[in-house]
């Protein structure tokens, strides 16, 4: 099930991690993040922002970000050249001194991702939700990018 | 002070078990990062909680101590390319110190990001002491 500590799946994460780092696959070939950015284990703030799922699906590709509390006006998504570009504020709570601070965890500030995608889309029915901190991104394939079934003949 | 976290191994698991509607029923769960911070001596707690909804969040004070527990919508399956992350219960424990006022505690839900306000008890809210001259 999709809660069950698994192990294996723990070092397949770690293992996509260095992935990223030295061997991008052909279809994220832009990596942005400067390398003091990367953590080879989960950290609070050394993660690229914000975390990102992609689902290349037969007729679309679904990509989620996980981005709590983004000012929604500065939320902007756009795709060019078959590159998704993310990017938005999120503010730190207004008018507080840093003294008042008992615990600091919430990393806060304008970021930018931007991610290759592993096929072309159409940009006229691209659809973005934003609810509960969670931002889903719907990119229905262009014509020519949609997979074709081809049929094999057994001799 | 609010800001200790109650610890999830050793004595405090222990301490957590006592009242057995805190225990975690989920076998997995994660800790939301949160900001504390304090104006005219009041509390504010503010936590990430993408993917809760109003109805999956619970927020308890008992005795001294602040529950927040959120429940997601868990998906389906894994994406296929990239999984980054993955949507999971959120579970946190602070313990307060005596001088919240707990009638008072007041919580807000937006975008995923949960402010939980805690005015003090006006009894333990700084006053000026008036020096008198013999």
């Amino acid at each position: 099930m999709s809660f069950a500590w698994d192990p294996f799946r723990e070092m397949e994460s770690l293992h996509r991690e260095i992935d990223r780092l030295f061997n991008q696959p052909h279809w994220q070939s832009h990596w942005r993040t400067p390398l003091s950015r990367v953590s080879f284990l989960p950290g609070l703030s050394a993660r690229a922002y914000p975390l990102l799922r992609l689902d290349d699906q037969a007729n679309e590709i679904v990509v989620e970000a996980l981005a709590p509390g983004v000012d929604v006006d500065s939320l902007k998504v756009s795709v060019v050249n078959q590159q998704l570009r993310i990017e938005g504020t999120k503010p730190a709570p207004a008018g507080i001194e840093a003294e008042a601070y008992h615990r600091n965890e919430r990393s806060a500030g304008a970021f930018v991702r931007i991610l290759s995608l592993p096929a072309s889309v159409n940009p006229d029915k691209i659809s973005a939700d934003y609810k509960n901190g969670v931002l889903s991104i719907r990119m229905p394939k262009a014509e020519h990018a949609r997979p074709r079934q081809i049929s094999v003949n057994v001799q | 002070m609010a800001e200790n976290t109650i610890q999830t191994t050793g004595n405090a698991v222990a301490e957590a078990a006592r009242t057995p509607s805190v225990t975690r029923d989920e076998e997995r769960y994660q800790v939301p990062p949160a900001d504390i911070f304090e104006t005219n001596g009041d509390l504010t707690v503010v936590a990430d909680l993408p993917g809760v909804e109003k109805d999956g969040l619970k927020v308890r004070v008992d005795d001294d101590v602040l529950t927040i527990e959120g429940k997601v919508r868990h998906m389906e399956k894994r994406a296929n390319l990239i999984n980054e992350f993955e949507l999971v219960d959120y579970f946190r424990q602070f313990r307060l110190s005596e001088e919240i006022d707990r009638e008072k505690i007041s919580a807000e839900l937006k975008n995923g990001v949960l402010t939980l306000k805690l005015p003090k008890a006006e009894a333990a809210k700084p006053r000026q002491i008036e020096v008198k001259m013999a």
